[in-house]
């Protein structure tokens, strides 16, 4: 294991990925809040434009040109189209008038439909942004894992396709950045269920075998604590029924039957997890570094829950 | 059936059976990771042993443990019965039969083109394309096209009497509703014949000359090549398709589809939830129910049990030296016991936070539709028919 956890912020290019719903977003700015705080000039990055960036990060709708949302933190949402422009302009150096007729509507058909302009177009501008130093780290919420994997492989697919032309020549140095584990990461964002568990390992193993990027760390979030040792797990169950219950009843007046309820179904549910955890950490068998990030009980939503991610980030890389 | 004595605009259904019971098609969507492949496979499994009659289910994951759970070693694109062995072990007799197929997209895709390709050299030079392979294969939005027109194809078959379809989990949630309409708007775009200009006449024509230059020196003659036979061999099939994709839409707004967004109570789910919900409205599709997964137990937000929890964690000590002399053996001592009991009470507390979040974001889809059932958080996956059918039955009437 040559790429400790230590090592996760001093990438410059980070994929965050993972079944929906296991909180891609959260430790995506988590992450970038992380790297702003010790100093990294960063840029935090929705592809998938339903806003929960914006959120998270509590500014108001995010767009294609980056947003100062903190000191040393940007945040942009990718659009296609305007990425296309940006490409044209920048990569292509296609004359303006091309870039408005016939062929900008060409490219916004293919990019829309046709194989991978839409995924090229996304990694074509992270590994821009990489090129030319606008940032040291670059932080992306990505797709959900099914997705992302065409993202990452659309480089080499589009080398293979288009066997002359600008656009191949754009693509090789894309690869070489992509390729970098220096440079270039995945992390995989998982929680302790069975399914996210499942597609973590799949997508580890889908990243090896179709795409040259590499897998830098898995968090996992929402793990529970573990509510007892195994002596206070006997105490409680002692308590739970017979003698111990009676006498907790005369203890006091209280109805404690959900509070029991409670415990009983904290320590249930973080059993479960911690199987899940098990064959996690089995199945990765030291490959990655895995970071984890615990159930918050909090009230609050947005910035906050982004402050507290980057907060036990930030513990699990020292 | 009530449905036609029904208002306009206003169903009266008041639970997923009478939903179920009226319908011969359930959609369900949502936001990845809220359990919607298991819901729709656990609303099938319901139907077809309490309605009867012949039950699809039709997932886009390929959900290995799903089949395992149904007794199936895995279900491909054809369609699969689950056999009734899965059924006696679950301890019930169904009244219909349950089938599940799973969506493979490459599959269909190929299928489809055998369908509409006029004849068999187009069919094999389609197939033989290099763009076509990545198309149908390897990017993202065939697989909201195809998922429709799967569905469109196997009602239209008329082997069921119910089909509940699991969609892709699209980065938009909508985005498949809009698939059917906009490869028609596709297979009709001047730009295909732009694009194929070239190709079809010897004579380039003075506008598209300086366009193809450009697009020459961009993606390289080979590369346009490819585009241009692809799109011309495609043609041939626009007809086909262009209809396909007008009926598969027509199907969707029929009153014999209805659509089940499923949710969880957290932040973001439930804010796609409500974007769904109106989307669906604004393209007259009929929501007819949200499924609310894992929900924690009611018993959580009592706010008497708030009051015994801090009595409990305040007066733990207390409590400890009290009970003390009841616990037998094991050697604990007073300040363990407290410990336990302050962690009680603080477990509590803490899930209640939760909790009450949940019940506030269940407050704002409540007043969306007649019918809001709710699973309960359990513990274990689930992993065979009888753990689907236990989850049905939260959801049922």
């Amino acid at each position: 294991m040559t790429a400790g956890p230590v090592d996760l912020l001093d990438r410059k290019l980070l994929f965050v990925t993972g079944k929906g719903g296991v909180g891609k977003t959260t430790v995506a700015a988590g992450l970038a809040v992380r790297a702003a705080t010790k100093g990294k000039r960063t840029l935090v990055c929705e592809v998938d434009a339903k806003g929960d960036l914006a959120t998270f990060l509590e500014v108001g709708p995010l767009a294609f040109e980056p947003r100062k949302v903190q000191q040393n933190l940007s945040a942009m949402c990718l659009q296609t189209e305007e990425s296309l422009k940006e490409y044209l302009r920048l990569q292509l150096k296609v004359p303006l008038l091309a870039r408005i007729g016939p062929l900008a509507r060409t490219f916004d058909f293919v990019a829309s439909a046709a194989p991978g302009v839409k995924e090229i177009l996304t990694v074509g501008k992270f590994c821009y942004e990489v090129r030319e130093q606008h940032y040291d780290l670059v932080v992306v919420d990505a797709s959900a894992s099914g997705h992302v994997v065409s993202q990452l492989a659309a480089p080499q697919a589009i080398n293979e396709l288009v066997q002359v032309g600008l656009v191949r020549s754009q693509t090789s140095w894309m690869l070489d950045i992509l390729g970098d584990a220096a440079l270039t990461g995945a992390v995989i964002v998982a929680t302790p269920q069975e399914m996210p568990v499942v597609e973590t390992l799949e997508l580890r193993d889908r990243l090896a075998a179709e795409t040259n990027v590499g897998l830098a760390a898995v968090v996992v979030n929402r793990v529970l604590p573990e509510p007892f040792t195994d002596s206070e797990e006997a105490i409680f169950e002692a308590l739970s029924d017979g003698a111990g219950a009676a006498a907790l009843g005369d203890a006091i007046d209280d109805n404690l039957a959900p509070l029991f309820d409670g415990a009983r179904l904290a320590v249930t549910l973080r059993r479960t997890q911690a199987r899940h955890l098990a064959r996690l950490r089995d199945e990765l068998d030291g490959s990655a570094p895995v970071l984890y990030l615990p159930e918050l009980f909090t009230r609050a939503h947005g910035v906050r829950v982004t402050r507290l991610v980057a907060e036990a980030l930030g513990e699990e890389l020292e | 059936m009530t449905r036609q004595k029904a208002p306009v605009g206003r169903e009266t259904l008041e639970t997923l059976e009478s939903l179920a019971a009226s319908r011969e098609i359930l959609v369900t969507c949502g936001s990845g990771g809220v359990g919607k492949t298991t819901t729709a496979a656990a609303v099938a499994a319901m139907a077809a042993v309490h309605l009867g009659g012949k039950v699809l289910v039709v997932t886009v994951d390929p959900a290995r443990r799903l089949a395992t759970a149904m007794g199936i070693e895995r279900f491909g694109n054809t369609e699969t019965r689950i056999p009734p062995e899965s059924f006696e072990a679950a301890g019930v007799e169904p009244r219909g039969e349950l089938f599940a197929a799973m969506l493979d997209t490459k599959a269909s895709w190929d299928d489809l083109v055998a369908r509409h390709a006029p004849d068999e050299a187009t069919r094999d030079a389609i197939l033989g394309n290099p763009l076509y392979a990545n198309i149908s294969g390897r990017f993202v939005q065939s697989h909201d096209y195809i998922a429709m027109e799967r569905l469109y194809d196997i009602h239209s078959s008329g082997r069921y009497d119910l089909i509940v379809v699991d969609t892709p989990p699209t980065r938009n949630a909508i985005d498949f509703l809009a698939a059917p309409e906009r490869m028609a708007d596709f297979f009709s775009s001047r730009l295909l014949r732009w694009l194929t200009a070239p190709y079809q006449s010897r004579v380039f024509t003075v506008a598209s000359k300086p366009f193809m230059n450009v697009a020459d020196r961009i993606l390289g003659s080979q590369f346009l090549a490819d585009i241009a036979e692809f799109f011309m061999l495609f043609q041939t099939m626009h007809d086909g398709f262009v209809e396909r994709a007008q009926a598969v839409q027509s199907l969707l707004s029929q009153r014999r589809t209805s659509f089940v967004v499923v949710s969880t109570l957290e932040a973001s789910p439930v804010a796609e939830t409500t974007y769904f919900i109106d989307a669906l409205a604004a393209d007259h599709l009929h929501l007819g129910a949200i499924v609310l997964n894992k929900v924690f137990p009611a018993y959580l937000r009592s706010t008497n049990a708030t009051h015994a929890a801090r009595a409990l964690s305040d007066g733990a000590d207390r409590v400890a030296t009290r009970v003390i002399a009841s616990l037998e053996g094991g050697g604990a001592t007073a300040a363990d016991v407290a410990r336990v009991l302050r962690e009680v009470a603080d477990t509590f507390l803490d899930f209640q936070v939760v909790a009450k979040r949940e019940a506030e974001l269940r407050k704002d889809l409540a007043d969306h539709t007649d019918v809001l059932a709710t699973v309960p958080y359990l513990a274990d996956d689930i992993g065979d028919l009888q753990g689907l059918l236990e989850m049905g039955s939260h959801i049922w009437r």
